[in-house]
This record gives structure tokens, C-alpha cells and sequence, in this order.
């Protein structure tokens, strides 16, 4: 294994768990906004047991995004020097403006939002869990136009060596931005609302049948219902741009390999494409199907890998399956919601056991295929880091493979072992279940008092002392 | 304009930086001192004083990370490839401290002394490698055109282990002083009896810096020896004197009256001079020893987008961590109905 492979597998892992955490933080804060604003409005108790449940939840996952959140901040220099110096002048400033909303928001407004409730009036408290949500919005949307950037790259000069900023508006608000902004902003709804969904269905499961287990779970389905749809057509759309601005993305996500005169592209179900070979083995699809859905005509054809010199081929047999298996699920998603509905006519919803069971293990199926998502789009882009303009291979460190190997075990030692013991204690406080929050509590902590919770992971105490369980 | 926005960038980040040093410093501290205070009650309570801080506190790491990128890419290529290793333990060890933090708190009475183990491994190990990735970069870097061309290891040299060393003394001195002016009765005691020694220690370790580095670097005896700097910055030197003395003044008697706020504010104080002194040693270069702040810098279109944000947004961070730190003041009391 060279140490290129070792530099991407290591940024691939690090990103892969990175980015689950904000993805799950995003979708939270916005459903923790929506009960906080059910609340208000109709003051029933069931959205204030709920809020509470999942701020626990919430607070969890957003500290773990800040522990590995620290480590992509250096990874891009450790492992991408040639890219950083070629690129960072137009990198830098977004990502630092990520750090600036991030740094921001936890000093202003999380704190208020985890510990203010019994501190600061309603309003003031609602106002700041939106203003968290925001946040969290906005420190997405400088992270995708980073991304985007770097896939849809415009508004940049090559001088002297390196790349120079020249239309920040047109760097921003690059091609591919708004596909992939609301690509992504929808995936951490749905896994959310899968993930808040399957915690509903699992209490319901154990007999634990109450209003606020039957208020989350009909809340997490009327979101998969509407959201998963959209997530398609938003998804066709970011392809149809893909197909636009990274063609050979597009045929190595298909299979894609010839286009013989005149005829049609399949869209194939299975198969196994071949690098060296050149084909599709073992290909199942339906005739015409791609040309419908990528050309929106029934004979038109799309750019074949073949197309490209095998330099500027990314690897097929691995976006044709991670983009299959996001789509699978995508599909399992609008089953879910669909199925959702038809049960809700005589209150089955809250009985039917195979559906409760599907409900549960479609719980992680957000956070999948948010992985197999971002495989698709970032291998897809390779030989690419820059799209077009700095390739993979001229953008690693000069680091020899001895450090790079230990590098990425210690890596992947320290995040199994800490994220996993996280990740066991997020489970622990979702098989609990929704608590009846005692609404008019004294003031805890300040100056003075023995305890002062105030940091994100902090928030979560409570849920320890009856540990265990499940 | 009349302003060099590379300066001012420059400013930020040497801000930023020390921001990180200053407060990750103390409450990496807490780790160091851990090994020390055997006792629960003594250790939750040491964590408490920290608590409503540390993440905080680490977000200056990030926005130095990300800010040498937007301002000075060259720079933030050359220093994170060239200190790799360094570079990567410390990490590791911050999210070993980062998470022991609050998982100590949550786990079984039979887990802790894991996450207390994790607690005190994690300080251990980002504290040092902080020092020496600082000792590594004041050594210089070994860099042809605009890359790293040293080796992997070029960091496994005296000086930058001995500047491990130091930093680690200088986050202990900072944690226990901190500790001095955050807890009282017996803990208090022991941490004056623990802080003395360490003041002494890093005493030694800047002076052994002071002469180590003008002796290897003509450069850098010029800049402090020469008419009329020699002059000019002859005040750090004296001021450090003056503020271990104080420190050690401080830590000195049983007279219940001193201000326990005095060696923290000592310690702080010593923490800013060495650092100063680092940066005079090496200004204009932001790569030691070849390549000045202008060399690394972004094109001002890049520089300026990105300073708006962070002059907007800076003032507003800092009025709320003063506050914040207003609000949390006074001393901590041990905990004993924690769980």
C-alpha cells in the first residue's frame, strides 16, 4: 500500500466519523426548535418531555462533533500540504468562516440553549435553540461551499503556482453548491427522523406505550413521509448536475462503459464493473431507464467512461455500489413514510409489530447512506481533488509510509475506543425514553453552587444514574 | 489602506495561538496534576473548576488551524506536513482528554479510573507534543522551495524534547496556580507545595532557552544583543525576573491574606513573556528559518474576505469569554453530593 492510499484512507475515516455527528446535530437542532415551538404555542407537556430527552442526545453528539471536529481542522495540512498551499487561499477563508459561525454559536447561544432553562424566560430561550439551529445551518452551508468548491471549482485565478480568489460571490455559489447544500441539509433531517422514529418504535416495542413515545414517533413518520420524497427529486437534480459539471462521476456511477450509435442507456439494477476489463459483468438493468432518467428523452446517451483516458476514470465498481446503496435506502425511506401512513387510519401505527420492526432497523439507515453518499461523491471525483485542476496524487504530503501507517492505527484505535464508548452512551439514554420534566425548577449551579453544568456533554448527566438498562 | 493586512493577520494569529496556550494551558494543567491528587473528591473537584471552560478553550486551536490557512497557507502547509507526528499525537491526545472529561462523570463507579487514566494520558501526551512541535518549529524547519523537505523524525532532537519538557512544567505551573486561586483548605495547601518547585523548573527551562537559542542561531542573538534592541528588550528579561520573584512571594508564606489570585496572574504573566520572546526571536518569519510572514501570505483578496468575519465576530467571542469567566469566578467547593 503506497502512502497516498494510506493519506486518503486515513482522511476518509477521520471524515467518515466526523461527519455523522454533525449530520445528526443539524437535523436535531432544527427538531428540537420545532418542539420548543409546538411548546409555546400549545403548551402541552409532551413537547417539553420530548425537548429534554433529546437536548441529552443532542448535546452528546455535538460534543463528540467537537472532538473530532479539531482533528479534520489539521488534517488538511498534515496529510494535503501541496493542496493547502495551492488551494488554501480560497479554502482558508471558508473554512474559517465555518470556525467563526461554530465558535459563535457555542459561545453565545448553546449555552443558553442546554443550560438556560431554568435561567432565562421562554422567548429568550426559544429564541436561542433557533439560533443554535441556524447556526448549525450555516456552519453547513461553509462547509458544502468548500466541498462544492472543490468539485465545481470557478471565480479563481492560477498565479504564480497557486490558486488566487478573484469572485468570492462566484466561489461561494459555485455550480454544484445548492444541489449539494440541500442534498445534505435533507439527509440529516431524514436521519434524524429516522433515528428519533426507530427510538419510538423501539419503546413501543418493549410495551412502553405513552404520549410522548406515540408524539415522537408520529412526528419522526410525518417527516420521513414528506422529506424522503423530496430528498429523490433534490437528488435527481444534484445527478443531472453531476452528469453537467463531472461527467465521467456520472458514467462510473452507472457503469456506463460504451455507447454503441443510436442506442439507449440502461439503468442497471446490478453488475460489476470491471477497471482493467472495461465493462459492466453480470449486468441486470432496464432498458432505456438511464436515458429517461439522466437525459429526460427516451433514445438520449450520456458521456461512457470510455470516453475518458483511464488516468481520469474514477473507480466504478465502488461508486456503482455506494450510490446504489444510498439510493436502496432512499427507497426503504419513502417505503417507510408511505407505510406510515396507511397505518395511521385505525391507530395501528402504534401496534403493528413488523412495522415497528422495520421502523427500528431503518434507525441507522440515515447515517448509512449519508456514508455511502459521500463515497459516491468523493471517489467519484478522483483522479481529482481540485476538480480538473489538482489532482489526488500532487496534492498528498511528502510523508513516507512508516508514519502514515501509525498515524492511522492510532486513529483507528483511539476513535473505535472513544466514539464507540460514546456512541454506547447515546444508546443508553435513547433506551430510557422521554422522562416527565418537572417545569418549574429552581435555578441549579452559578456562583456558589456545587455544580455548574455548562458544556455541551455535561448536559447528559442525568442519564447515567439508572445506567445500564436495555 | 495604510495597514499591512498581513501584519494584522499575523497579530491574529500569534492572538489566537497564545488565547489556546493561555487557557487550554491551565486546564491541560488539571491533566498533569491529576497524578498528584489521588483522591475522587480532590479530582472532581479539580475537574469542576474547568469544566464550564476546556471546549471552549480548545476552540482557539481551531481558529488558529483554520486562520493560518486563509492568511498563510505556505505556512500552514510547511508547519503541519513538517510536524506530522507531533502533530498527530497531540491530537490523539486531545480527544482522549476532550471526551474523558465528561465521560469520567457518566461512567460506572468501576470505569473511572479508566477515563481518570485517559484524563491524565491525554494532557500527557498533547501537552508534551505541543512543546515539541513549538521546539521542532523554533529549531526550523527544513524546507526547499515552498514544501517541507525534512524527514519524519526531525523532531526526535534535543531541543525540542527539552521544549516538551518545559511545557509541560509550564501547564502544570499554570493548573496548579490556577487550582491555588480556584479551591481551598487542604487542596489549596498542596497545590502552593506542588506549584514552588515548578515555578523554579520553569525558571530553568527559559532560561535554558534564553541561551540555547541565541548560541545556535546567529539571527537571533542579533536581534536581542544589538544596539539599541538590546535596549528596547531588555524589559522581558527584567519582567520575568520580576514576576517569578513575585510568584514565588506569593507561594511563599501561610498568611491567609494574600491574594490567591496573585501567582495565577504571576504564572500568566511568565507564560506571556516566554512567548513574547519566541515571537520577537523569530519575527518576520513565520517558517523559521527561511520564509517571512509575506512570503506565506494569501493574496489580499483571500486575507481581506476572511478578515471581515473575524473582526466582526472576535470582539463579540471575547466580551462573551470574559463574562463567562465573571459568572464562573470565586471558589469551587468539593462536590460530595455530586452523584
Amino acid at each position: 500500500m503506497s502512502a497516498l492510499d494510506l493519506a486518503r484512507i486515513q482522511f476518509a475515516f477521520t471524515m467518515s466519523f466526523h461527519i455523522l455527528f454533525p449530520a445528526i446535530t443539524i437535523g436535531m437542532a432544527s427538531y428540537l426548535a420545532v418542539l420548543e415551538l409546538c411548546w409555546l404555542r400549545s403548551g402541552r407537556q409532551v413537547y417539553v418531555d420530548l425537548y429534554h430527552y433529546w437536548l441529552k442526545i443532542f448535546a452528546v453528539t455535538f460534543g463528540m462533533g467537537v472532538v473530532s471536529g479539531i482533528v479534520m481542522a489539521y488534517q488538511i495540512g498534515t496529510n494535503w500540504s501541496t493542496l493547502s498551499e495551492f488551494a488554501g487561499s480560497i479554502m482558508g477563508p471558508l473554512l474559517s468562516y465555518e470556525v467563526l459561525t461554530a465558535f459563535f454559536l457555542e459561545a453565545g447561544f448553546l449555552g443558553v440553549m442546554l443550560f438556560g432553562w431554568t435561567r432565562v424566560g421562554p422567548g429568550l430561550h426559544v429564541a436561542a435553540t433557533c439560533a443554535v439551529a441556524a447556526g448549525t445551518l450555516i456552519s453547513a452551508t461553509w462547509i458544502l461551499a468548500a466541498n462544492s468548491w472543490m468539485q465545481t471549482p470557478q471565480g479563481y485565478a492560477i498565479e504564480g503556482g497557486r490558486m488566487v480568489p478573484t469572485d468570492w460571490l462566484a466561489i461561494i455559489f459555485n455550480p454544484s453548491f445548492p444541489y449539494r447544500l440541500a442534498h445534505m441539509v435533507l439527509a440529516a433531517y431524514l436521519t434524524t427522523a429516522l433515528i428519533v422514529g426507530a427510538a419510538g418504535a423501539w419503546q413501543l416495542l418493549k410495551g412502553r406505550d405513552n404520549p410522548a413515545v406515540r408524539k415522537m414517533l408520529s412526528m419522526a413518520m410525518w417527516m420521513i413521509l414528506l422529506v424522503a420524497p423530496v430528498q429523490a427529486v433534490v437528488g435527481d437534480f444534484h445527478g443531472l448536475n453531476t452528469l453537467q459539471h463531472q461527467p465521467a462521476k456520472l458514467a462510473a456511477m452507472e457503469g456506463h462503459w460504451q455507447n454503441a450509435p443510436g442506442e439507449a442507456v440502461p439503468l442497471l439494477l446490478f453488475g460489476i464493473p470491471d477497471m482493467h476489463a472495461e465493462t459492466t459483468r453480470y449486468a441486470v438493468g432496464i432498458p432505456h431507464l438511464g436515458s429517461l432518467i439522466l437525459t429526460h428523452s427516451w433514445e438520449g446517451q450520456i458521456p461512457a467512461l470510455t470516453d475518458f483516458p483511464r488516468s481520469e476514470r474514477p473507480n466504478s465498481l465502488i461508486v456503482f455500489w455506494s450510490f446504489r446503496l444510498m439510493v436502496g435506502l432512499g427507497l426503504l425511506m419513502i417505503a417507510l413514510g408511505a407505510w406510515s401512513l396507511l397505518l395511521r387510519r385505525a391507530g395501528r401505527i402504534w401496534r403493528q409489530r413488523a412495522f415497528l420492526r422495520f421502523a427500528l432497523w431503518m434507525g441507522p439507515a440515515g447515517l448509512v447512506a449519508i456514508l455511502a453518499g459521500w463515497t459516491t461523491t468523493e471517489v467519484g471525483r478522483q483522479p481529482w481533488v481540485v476538480y480538473g485542476v489538482l489532482r489526488t496524487a500532487d496534492a498528498v504530503s511528502p510523508h513516507g509510509v512508516g508514519p502514515l501507517a501509525l498515524s492511522l492505527g492510532l486513529f483507528v484505535v483511539a476513535y473505535f475506543f472513544v466514539f464507540g464508548t460514546g456512541t454506547r452512551y447515546v444508546l443508553r439514554m435513547i433506551r430510557k425514553g422521554p422522562q416527565h420534566f418537572e417545569l418549574n425548577q429552581p435555578a441549579q449551579g452559578g456562583p456558589g453552587e456545587q455544580r455548574t453544568p455548562s458544556r455541551p456533554l455535561s448536559a447528559a448527566d442525568v442519564a447515567d444514574d439508572e445506567g445500564g438498562g436495555g | 489602506m495604510g495597514i499591512d493586512m498581513t501584519v494584522t493577520w499575523a497579530v491574529i494569529i500569534f492572538f489566537a495561538v497564545f488565547m489556546y496556550v493561555l487557557l487550554d494551558g491551565f486546564d491541560l494543567g488539571i491533566g498533569l496534576l491529576f497524578p498528584f491528587t489521588p483522591d475522587k473528591r480532590d479530582r472532581d473537584t479539580m475537574m469542576h473548576t474547568v469544566a464550564p471552560v476546556w471546549d471552549g478553550n480548545e476552540t482557539w486551536l481551531v481558529l488558529g488551524g483554520t486562520g493560518l490557512l486563509a492568511a498563510f497557507p505556505v505556512a500552514y502547509a510547511i508547519i503541519l506536513s513538517g510536524l506530522y507526528l507531533p502533530l498527530v499525537f497531540m491530537l490523539i491526545g486531545l480527544v482522549f482528554r476532550g471526551v474523558a472529561f465528561e465521560f469520567r462523570f457518566k461512567a460506572r463507579e468501576g470505569e473511572r479510573h479508566l477515563w481518570d487514566q485517559a484524563f491524565i494520558g491525554g494532557s500527557v501526551v498533547a501537552a508534551f507534543f505541543q512543546g515539541v512541535a513549538l521546539g521542532a518549529f523554533l529549531d526550523g524547519i527544513t524546507v526547499s522551495g515552498r514544501s517541507f523537505a525534512g524527514g519524519a523524525l526531525d523532531w526526535l532532537a534535543p531541543f525540542p524534547l527539552l521544549a516538551g519538557m518545559g511545557v509541560m512544567v509550564a501547564y502544570t505551573l499554570l493548573g496548579a496556580t490556577w487550582l491555588v486561586m480556584k479551591t481551598e483548605g487542604e487542596l489549596h495547601a498542596r497545590m502552593v507545595q506542588v506549584a514552588r518547585p515548578f515555578a523554579l523548573m520553569l525558571l530553568a527551562a527559559i532560561a535554558i532557552v534564553s541561551i540555547w537559542t541565541p548560541l545556535r542561531d546567529p539571527a537571533v542573538a542579533t536581534r536581542w544583543f544589538s544596539f539599541p534592541n538590546i535596549v528596547l528588550l531588555a524589559p522581558v528579561p527584567v519582567l520575568v525576573l520580576v514576576f517569578i520573584a513575585l510568584l514565588l512571594w506569593a507561594l511563599r508564606g501561610k498568611d491567609q491574606r494574600l491574594p490567591h489570585r496573585l501567582p495565577f496572574v504571576a504564572a500568566l504573566a511568565l507564560v506571556f513573556l516566554g512567548y513574547c520572546g519566541m515571537a520577537i526571536s523569530i519575527w518576520p518569519h513565520i517558517v523559521p528559518p527561511a520564509i517571512s510572514i509575506w512570503e506565506a501570505a494569501s493574496p489580499p483578496s483571500s486575507q481581506g474576505f476572511a478578515l471581515v468575519g473575524t473582526l466582526v465576530i472576535l470582539p463579540v467571542v471575547l466580551v462573551y469569554t470574559g463574562w463567562s469567566y465573571w459568572v464562573f469566578r470565586g471558589k469551587v467547593k468539593a462536590d460530595a453530593g455530586y452523584h
